[in-house]
């Protein structure tokens, strides 16, 4: 029972994490039209910046704040230079074209910082365990299971209360109506983009003091958020919730009752949902 | 075509005659180069009859390649057979696992046969990973004893590399014929038809799938070959040969040499393994080189290096 608290519970950290990152993936996705394999290093990106300003700032909150808005800004910046041209071409080439771009920023990670794993401490305020049963769990986990949801909720009044997130929403309906009634479609690309980058990159900062910071960071999740927004659907806020949740659950029972399969089972389920329900649990039809 | 055809022999004949000297001209670090640019080079063209003609962009070919490695390390490893069975083999259960991967895959399009693509080479990973009993887990299977081919009464050792290097030429050309058979039937024509337009011809009565199962099957069994060159060349399989990452690279080489082109892919592992040779003389931080010229010619030469040069020299595309 008390191991399953802690399954659970580890799940749903390493769930909010993944939910931050997919959420920027899947509304990308929803008004661009783009699949960003690039997202899993803007993540990275997200968690070294943190790490290296807590050198000039000394907390670590000056990090998770100003590290995602200047990722936000690099993403900005390609979204103008590279992403812009390839929006009328085939859907195979723009997969490349931010494959490409994850090849430069993995590589310019690993310049900057080198190849070396960090370990980020978090803030003392939520340093420490509690008390749980007879476990004590660390608190800063408890913290993500938290920052998770109130994000969610935050983003949804976005896109659902204010002016900018309506537009952004009549843009991944159809974008030439939205043209039409006199929304500067592609500076709203570049914000929706922006967003994306800010997304991941808050993400990675609050990932740092949760898991070990290294060049491997990007890959890995990169591909478990692919998994997340297809299984989820495709543009599908509620859906991005759902399946990171899932694959968090899946990460921290897998190994419990699948052994050595453990590796395989997110992309069981993400074969699964593509086989029987191409768009996603809650994906909309077509 | 007949006209193109007279002034393509020479250049032809011309290629031909420097690969089949290339041994006698080269240091043997060159030869090896060239061993491996051929090996991959033959993946990236298997997996070009998916991408450059039929559209579907696969992100688990590596998942073939190393069926066929694994099949050949197997082999190899448990008991001496004869090489040439031992290629049949490969090359036969990799088809097999095409058939079955394919059989789900091409049920989709696009973005979603990427994802499932890779769902599915993911899990043959996984079973290469973590079947340590059979594959040796992470450290892979090497391969320490290669029986010599029997070419009649004539015996070859692969341990040369010259010899691996005439072997990995003569299965490269003996594909290539292949592949070029097949884009030019009236099966390449369908295939080229299914990427154009998909409905239309379903519509005249064809069976889309079917077309591209059998694309992938092929496909497949071509990558087995080239896994089962690899294992011998590199004298092991291992489980990063089925990794996604790995199945990008017949991705890259495929965009950098020129997707819609049938010798696009070979040139494009030609650029790669060079450039990687001259990058990482100075830097080791060749991928960040590689992304860039990728950005590059994903921008602004969308026909690939060798698909740009062959428009530039007043050629058609090579497609049909």
């Amino acid at each position: 029972m008390e191991a399953m608290v802690v399954n659970v519970l580890n799940g749903l950290s390493w769930g909010m994490l993944l939910f931050l990152i997919s959420v920027g993936l899947t509304t990308i996705f929803g008004v661009l039209g783009v699949l960003n394999f690039a997202h899993g290093s803007l993540f990275m990106l997200g968690a070294y910046g943190t790490m290296s300003l807590m050198r000039f700032f000394p907390s670590f909150w000056a990090g998770v704040v100003i590290a995602p808005l200047l990722t936000a800004l690099l993403g900005m910046g390609v979204e103008i230079t590279l992403l812009r041209r390839v929006y009328l071409r085939d859907v195979s080439y723009q997969l490349l074209l931010t494959f490409a771009v994850l090849l430069v920023l993995d590589d310019a990670v690993r310049i900057l910082w080198g190849a070396a794993y960090h370990v980020v401490d978090p803030p003392a305020s939520l340093a420490g365990t509690v008390g749980l049963f007879s476990h004590s769990y660390p608190i800063y986990r408890l913290f993500l299971i938290v920052v998770g949801p109130v994000l969610g909720l935050g983003l949804w009044g976005f896109f659902t209360r204010t002016r900018w997130g309506k537009m952004i929403r009549a843009a991944a309906q159809d974008r030439q109506m939205a043209e039409g009634v006199g929304i500067r479609v592609p500076l709203l690309f570049t914000l929706v983009f922006g967003l994306g980058a800010w997304l991941a990159a808050l993400g990675g900062a609050l990932a740092a003091p949760h898991q070990s910071v290294g060049p491997a960071m990007g890959e890995r999740i990169i591909i478990e958020s692919f998994i997340v927004v297809v299984v989820g659907g495709l543009g599908s806020f509620p859906g991005a919730f759902v399946g990171a949740i899932l694959l968090g659950l899946l990460d921290a029972f897998g190994t419990l009752f699948a052994g050595r399969v453990q590796m395989a089972l997110p992309y069981v389920v993400l074969a699964f949902v593509l086989l029987v329900r191409p768009r996603g649990l809650l994906g909309r039809e077509g | 075509m007949e006209r193109r055809f007279l002034l393509g022999m020479p250049v032809a004949l011309g290629l031909a005659l420097l690969l089949s000297l290339f041994p006698l001209i080269v240091p043997i670090y060159w030869v090896m180069l060239a061993t491996e640019i051929l090996i991959m080079g033959l993946f990236a063209m298997s997996f070009n009859l998916l991408f450059g003609y039929a559209g579907l962009l696969s992100f688990g070919h590596g998942g073939f390649l190393g069926v066929g490695a694994y099949v050949t390390a197997l082999f190899l490893i448990h008991g001496s057979w004869s090489l040439w069975f031992i290629l049949l083999a490969s090359i036969l259960s990799a088809s097999l696992a095409a058939f079955l991967v394919g059989f789900l895959c091409v049920r989709r399009d696009e973005i979603f046969f990427a994802m499932l693509s890779l769902a599915l080479g993911m899990m043959l990973f996984a079973v290469a990973h973590n079947w340590r009993e059979v594959t040796g887990g992470s450290d892979g299977l090497p391969v320490f004893a290669v029986p010599p081919l029997s070419l009649g009464l004539w015996k070859l050792s692969l341990f040369a590399p010259s010899s691996m290097y005439y072997f990995t030429l003569f299965w490269f050309a003996t594909s290539a014929l292949f592949l070029w058979t097949v884009v030019r039937s009236p099966f390449g024509l369908m295939l080229q038809a299914v990427r154009e337009n998909k409905l239309r011809l379903s519509f005249s009565g064809t069976d889309v799938r079917l077309v591209r199962l059998a694309a992938f099957v092929i496909a497949g069994g071509l990558a087995g070959l080239a896994g089962f060159l690899l294992c011998l060349f590199n004298r092991m399989a291992a489980p990063d040969m089925l990794h996604w990452s790995f199945s990008a690279r017949p991705v890259l080489m495929t965009i950098l040499g020129g997707a819609g082109t049938f010798w696009g892919p070979a040139v494009g592992s030609a650029i790669f393994f060079i450039l990687e040779h001259w990058v990482t003389a100075f830097t080791e931080n060749w991928m960040i080189v590689l992304g860039s010229l990728l950005i590059l010619v994903v921008l602004f030469f969308p026909d690939g290096i060798w698909g740009t040069l062959s428009k530039a020299t007043g050629e058609r595309k090579e497609q049909v």
